[in-house]
């Protein structure tokens, strides 16, 4: 049971992964002059909307949300406004933090807010298909030993990582190596997609060595 | 208490690092050797004998061609100002104003030419002065002698001149006069000092150049113009004023070039150029871009202009103007002729004969000095110096084949001057590689030293930290830790003191106490080994403890991880010039880094989430504890502060599109009037507003009912100093020539203001220093009858008023007592202020320092002082929370993560308040707040400046001790209201943790031990930050930034290491000192009360809540055998922010501390307050 739901965890994080190399590659087909530091802007709109589709659909097919509960059509729709409203308040918040964290505050607010996006893309919106706007669970989840299931440990890293990753990748904006990549926020929003696909191949690998020692308590 | 073994301890660690230090500087920073000989006359490296039948009298080396020459400096004058571009339709004010020289250079292209001057680095006055005259390179170092000149040892050319027998004519800046001293003929001497001073020197000089000029009474006369220096410090380049002074220094030269006679050359120079921001001192292109002006009415060139002005190093200056004068030229000179001012008036092939002469003259000078400086230093390496002594000899050889045929009359014009050509293209070669060597091989560095300052520094640290680890208040710790490696370090400087005396040599300071701290080094960690493997034993023998500890070791170890990766982070960044360039942004964003990552941990850790069971989880937010909002906003609002904070940073020029903050330039440079005045009124407001919070604050905790002359002094000199400040900048800030008539006073208030700042400043700090408790006691015992007074002697009708409250109180308590207790003794003493009276002491020194600071500052950067403030705030509540959530176990020790968080934003504000760490981006200005003219001496302008560098510094590690002292300020109360609930049994702590500070009190040892403790953990936190930067320095000496980037920040980290260890000492002693007070204080009370049960209860406001015994019938017993000894040192049991001492029964409402709290610390309400009491009873 156990191994089956881990293949299926790799199956559907390399399946990410996979995407998100292909926004980089595909859209230079269709348009002339795309490239991902080039028409950075460009890219980040089509990595968020390809791995947010590609999560929805994820997360409908093996159905990883744990209380399936039937519930009315209202209901879902209240829910999934509701999942709508915390998307754009995390995308806000996450502004927020980055220019505290010093980003330009009136120049390129484009450039940051798509970051902000990228960032709540890589991590609320796995929440919000995880868990559902339902914040205590996220509390939970994002706490030692707080998750309950193999899907929620790879969410835990799958996030660390991807904030982690934009951390460090405001390192190099510093140096003076004139690289096209140093320019805000080119750097940062790679780090973010490299540390979110480094967390997608970490988490089942993390899963199948600790496998022993985890042992998720069922509610 | 242990007091001075504290003190000893950090003021020995302070002393490892600074042997360090200096050790490692004595090895960095460049040295070059000056060698005493000089020129003469009759030096045997005249030229030919042909030729020298020909030199006229009065002419050494080379015929003379001018008998005169006026030498204008005028300083900073950048190359920019002196182009003329008829182009420009709408000029900058500092463009196309120096209209004379291009009516010159257009009209007489053959009588005069504008250069470009290339200024070697440093560009500050002095070493440009010793450049263009000695002809050689200054060192690094010598930036610091910047305001104290001394005497040029060197042969220079004013040194030549006065031995050739020429008058030499001195006129301007008095910098002269240090470098030159009795060289003059006769000089007119002015202060240089006060950079906002435009015309002093000027106007002098005006006064006296024309009537000079016209006397014929000197040979050689120099003029040297500070005005469009000191408007480019005051203004700016690009500012009307500018415009003004160029156009009077345009009019000077118009008319001074009327008074010349047809022998004289006149040379205009700038000494530097300057930046955008009017800075010099650095090596940016427009720094080191100045401009040379030749004119004579005697035609100088034999060609026309070349269309781009040429490039003319600035040493270039010297061999001219000594062959052209007929002196010699100064023995250590490097620079080259200028050829084309030699050619005279003849053909081609006389023309280049001549210039070959001063050319060979001038390679023989520079061989000759290249020669004997080998033989004195072996810095220059040797074979280059074999290659260009074969270039030299070749050149030579071709010479004398040349000259030869040249008498012989044996070559052809034209392959005469085609073979001309290539010989001075040989010699310029030859020339320009000794100057390239020179410059790059005068970074002559002591390995041995660097690596040596380095290891002491490293071990330092070392030090620091395994110290902190094992800080503990036994005498057996400071015997070996302390007492012992004192006596190492002591016993080999007097070795190596007797050596020297033995052996007769020069003893050398640095080197003894190196010795000596390495040997005190050796013998701390020789016996903190010895006492390891004791530890080690006892561990040894409870097995199943080994293993535990060894996992928990790990886990200690993870757990630092957390803050010292952080630190790690921050050292790493030293070791790139790109982040050192970017350091003003790098410190927020490993703060911000840090304060989130400690607020995700304790979130990992399920710290922040009740630790109910897990139904409770599933009711919304109710799990997450009420405080968990508080800490965020804490959080919230710290980062806020933070990106604030960066909107007042300084520029450095390796970032171009940089810009300067507004508010870094003084009010009186805004050209707007309205908003002048609007930033006015609120940076006075912003004062006000600091003192209105300060206040409250210790009203909030009591510390303001007294009626000591402190508090006093906190009441009424407190908004007296901002008074004063608030007049100093209006006076400051208003326009110069707005005021007429009112001038002389405005002069007066200038100086007066800052004055009575600091008369008041330091009246408090003294005032603090004599007693400072800021206690409020009121005695309201039934057996005295009489009010204690700790506060004897100021009998002024306030006091007696103060007195009356007290006496109604007390007879409405003991009414109401006797109505409720039978029997027990009713008497209470309240203190009030005694749980705050550590901080409240550290807040007002503070706040003085704050002032102070701030006076030394532009009126705008008070904005960033106030965020500072706030800032500090908020870190040391985040950190009272996180403790408090964390649950410590040690509540005595500081965790790394405050003091990293600390010291982050101590040199965060190291850059906010418009700081950099470049010599160019020094506010120098900080030397005249109170002073109107030149400073006597060197300490106070060198103290004053200092004070406004590491401003930031100071404020924090005098505030270092706060970090201990918060936590108990603000008691936590989420123990407080968990515990009483689920532990019943815990009560008696319980009762503990409202005694505040005085808890620090019950246990004197571990007071001691933590402030040692902490003291060292600030050390070697700052300790490795200058560990990292040394190591960069030393590493990357031959990097190309070494003197632009890396040099600069060891010298100013080293210098705000320094800065900030001995603030930290003094915030420690300060400490220490309230210690003192607040023993003497309670044997005092112990005095003047009947021995026996005492009881210190914290007590709030002086208001109503004091005493409402009647309601709360219950009591809280007291121990009864409490010695008086006991009193002043310990079981002292309190409650609320503040204490009152009472032998027996307090009431129990006045537990109640009140709702409000300024300080944010969230505190029980009444109810549970009195709920605890019920338990308790």
């Amino acid at each position: 049971m156990k191994e089956a739901e881990i293949r299926r965890l790799l199956a559907a994080n390399l399946l990410c992964v996979f995407s998100i190399i292909l926004t980089a590659v595909v859209p230079a087909f269709f348009w002339d002059g795309f490239t991902v530091l080039g028409t950075h802007l460009a890219w980040l709109c089509i990595c968020s909307v390809c791995v947010s589709a590609l999560n929805i659909i994820l997360h409908l097919v093996l159905k990883t949300n744990l209380s399936p509960k039937r519930s009315s059509f209202a209901h879902k729709i209240s829910r999934f406004l509701k999942c709508c409203i915390y998307f754009f308040m995390s995308c806000i918040l996450f502004h927020a933090i980055i220019v505290l964290y010093g980003a330009p505050l009136i120049e390129s607010v484009t450039e940051t807010f798509l970051f902000a996006v990228l960032l709540s893309t890589f991590t609320t919106l796995q929440c919000l298909c995880m868990l559902g706007p339902n914040i205590q669970a996220w509390i939970r989840v994002f706490s030692k030993n707080g998750a309950m299931s193999i899907w929620e440990s790879s969410l835990q890293i799958t996030t660390m990582c991807s904030i982690l990753g934009a951390w460090f990748g405001a390192f190099p904006i510093p140096l003076d190596w004139d690289r096209p990549w140093q320019v805000w926020p080119i750097s940062c929003s790679l780090g973010a997609t490299f540390g979110y696909m480094a967390g997608l191949v970490i988490a089942p690998l993390w899963i199948y060595w600790n496998r022993k020692q985890l042992t998720y308590k069922s509610r | 208490m242990q007091r001075w073994p504290v003190l000893l301890f950090l003021a020995w660690v302070c002393f490892l690092f600074f042997a360090g230090i200096g050790l490692f500087m004595s090895g960095f920073l460049l040295t070059r050797i000056e060698l005493a000989s000089s020129s003469s006359c009759s030096d045997p490296l005249v030229p030919p004998p042909w030729e020298r039948q020909s030199l006229p009298p009065g002419s050494c080396w080379a015929p003379q061609r001018f008998s005169k020459a006026v030498l204008v400096i005028i300083d900073a004058l950048r190359f920019e100002f002196a182009r003329f571009n008829t182009a420009k339709a709408s000029p900058l004010p500092y463009e196309n104003k120096l209209s004379v020289l291009h009516h010159l250079a257009t009209s007489q292209p053959r009588h005069a030419r504008l250069y470009r001057f290339r200024a070697d680095p440093p560009t500050a006055t002095m070493q440009r002065i010793k450049g263009l005259t000695t002809g050689s390179l200054p060192t690094f170092i010598d930036v610091g002698s910047n305001f104290a000149t001394y005497a040029i040892q060197e042969d220079n050319l004013l040194a030549q001149l006065v031995q050739n027998g020429r008058r030499v004519v001195f006129m301007g800046d008095d910098t002269w006069e240090g470098l030159f001293p009795k060289k003059f003929f006769r000089s007119y001497f002015f202060p240089s000092f006060n950079v906002k001073d435009l015309h002093t020197v000027d106007d002098g000089i005006l006064q006296h150049l024309y009537p000079t000029v016209d006397s014929g009474e000197w040979d050689v006369l120099i003029a040297h113009f500070l005005g469009v220096d000191h408007c480019g410090h005051k203004h700016g380049p690009d500012h009307p004023e500018m415009a003004k002074k160029l156009t009077q220094m345009n009019e000077m030269l118009r008319s001074l070039v009327d008074h010349l006679g047809n022998d004289t050359l006149l040379l205009v120079a700038g000494d530097h150029g300057m930046t955008e921001t009017g800075d010099h001192g650095g090596d940016s292109e427009k720094e080191v871009n100045a401009a040379l002006f030749v004119y004579s009415k005697t035609p100088l060139f034999g060609t026309g202009p070349p269309e781009e002005p040429e490039v003319v190093p600035q040493v270039n200056l010297v061999p001219t103007v000594a062959l052209l004068l007929g002196v010699p030229i100064p023995y250590s000179n490097i620079g080259e002729v200028m050829a084309e001012l030699f050619s005279g008036d003849g053909d081609a092939v006389s023309a280049a004969l001549q210039q070959l002469s001063v050319y060979h003259i001038n390679a023989k000078q520079v061989d000759r000095f290249l020669h004997s400086y080998s033989l004195v230093a072996q810095d220059l390496p040797a074979e280059q110096l074999q290659r260009l002594q074969e270039l030299f000899s070749s050149a030579v050889e071709e010479h004398t084949r040349l000259l030869a045929q040249v008498q012989g009359a044996t070559l052809v014009p034209l392959e005469l001057e085609s073979r001309l050509g290539s010989l001075i293209g040989r010699f310029q070669l030859y020339l320009r590689e000794a100057r390239a060597l020179c410059t790059q091989s005068w970074a002559r560095f002591h390995p041995l030293r660097m690596v040596g300052g380095c290891t002491l520094i490293a071990a330092s640290c070392l030090l620091c930290y395994v110290a902190s680890e094992l800080a503990a208040a036994s005498d057996s710790f400071y015997r070996s830790c302390l007492l012992y490696p004192l006596l190492w370090g002591l016993v080999v400087a007097v070795l190596l003191g007797l050596a020297h005396a033995f052996t007769q040599e020069g003893l050398d300071l640095l080197i003894v106490s190196s010795w000596a701290a390495a040997a005190s080094q050796l013998g701390f960690f020789w016996h903190w080994w010895s006492r390891h493997p004791k530890r080690a034993r006892l561990a040894g023998s409870q097995p199943p403890l080994a293993s535990v500890g060894l996992r928990q070791r790990l886990r200690a170890w993870l757990g630092l991880a957390f803050p010292m990766g952080i630190l790690l982070f921050r050292c790493g960044a030293m070791f790139s010039d790109s982040f050192v360039v970017a350091e003003a942004r790098v410190a927020p964003f490993l703060l911000a880094s840090l304060v989130m990552l400690l607020v995700g941990k304790l979130h990992w850790d399920g710290r922040l989430t009740a630790p109910e069971g897990p139904k409770q989880q599933l009711l919304g937010f109710s799990s997450y504890r009420r405080e968990i909002w508080y800490l965020l906003c804490l959080v919230a609002m710290l980062l806020v502060c933070v990106r604030l904070s960066s909107f007042f940073h300084q520029c450095r020029e390796e970032i171009p599109q940089c810009r300067p903050s507004l508010f870094l330039s003084p009010l009186a440079s805004l050209r707007n009037t309205r908003a002048k005045n609007l930033f006015y009124l609120l940076c006075v407001a912003l004062l006000a507003g600091l003192v209105y919070a300060v206040r409250s604050w210790l009203r909030h905790y009591g510390n303001l009912n007294s009626s000591d002359p402190l508090v006093l002094f906190v009441r009424w000199g407190f908004p007296l100093v901002v008074l004063c400040i608030a007049c100093y900048w209006a006076v400051a800030s208003s326009a110069d020539d707005s005021l007429g008539k009112l001038q002389e006073l405005v002069q007066v208030a200038v100086v007066a203001f800052p004055w009575a700042v600091y008369g008041l400043a330091s009246v408090g700090l003294l005032l603090l220093l004599c007693n400072p408790m800021t206690v409020f006691a009121k005695d309201t015992r039934e057996s005295a009858g009489s009010i204690v007074t700790p506060y004897l002697g100021v009998p002024s009708s306030e006091v007696d008023f103060l007195h009356v409250i007290p006496q109604i109180y007390k007879r409405m308590q003991e009414s109401q007592k006797s109505r409720l207790e039978r029997g027990s003794c009713k008497a209470t003493v309240a203190a009030y202020g005694l749980g705050s009276v550590y901080s409240a002491a550290l807040v007002i020194a503070l706040t003085l320092l704050g002032f102070l600071l701030m006076l030394l500052h532009s009126e705008r950067l008070s904005l960033a002082f106030l965020l500072l403030f706030l800032e500090a705030f908020m870190l040391l509540h985040i950190h009272t929370r996180a403790k408090g959530l964390a649950g410590d176990a040690e509540p005595f020790s500081v965790p790394w993560y405050a003091v990293i968080s600390w010291l982050l934003a101590a040199s965060q504000f190291f850059y906010s308040t418009g700081h950099q760490p470049i010599f160019p981006a020094i506010h120098w200005n900080a030397a005249f707040v109170g002073f109107h003219l030149d400073h006597s001496t060197n300490l106070l302008p060198a103290v004053l400046v200092g004070a406004n560098t590491f401003a930031s510094h100071i404020l924090f590690a005098v505030g270092c001790p706060l970090l201990l002292l918060w936590p108990f300020v603000c008691e936590m109360p989420s123990s407080q209201k968990r515990k009483p609930k689920k532990e019943p049994r815990e009560e008696p702590q319980e009762m503990e943790e409202h005694m505040m500070e005085m808890r620090l009190r019950e246990s004197p040892e571990k007071f001691s031990a933590a402030l040692l403790q902490l003291g060292l953990k600030y050390l070697f936190v700052l300790g490795t930050q200058l560990l990292a930067c040394v190591c960069a320095a030393m590493i990357l000496r031959r990097h190309l930034m070494v003197w632009k980037v890396f040099a600069p920040k060891f010298l100013f980290e080293s210098l705000g290491f320094v800065v900030s260890s001995i603030c930290l000492l003094l915030g420690i002693s300060l400490v220490m000192r309230v210690d003192c007070a607040v023993s003497t204080w309670f044997s005092q009370l112990q005095l003047s009360s009947y021995t026996g049960k005492v009881e210190v209860m914290l007590e709030s406001l002086l208001g109503s809540r004091a005493f409402f015994p009647s309601k709360n019938p219950r009591n809280r017993q007291v121990g009864s055998t409490h010695s008086p000894d006991s009193v002043a040192s310990g079981p002292l049991r309190s409650s609320g922010p503040m204490p009152r001492v009472q032998p027996c029964v307090p009431p129990l409402a006045a537990l109640v501390p009140p709702a409000d709290l300024a300080g944010g610390c969230v505190v029980p309400s009444a109810r549970e307050a009195a709920g605890q009491g019920s338990l308790r009873y």
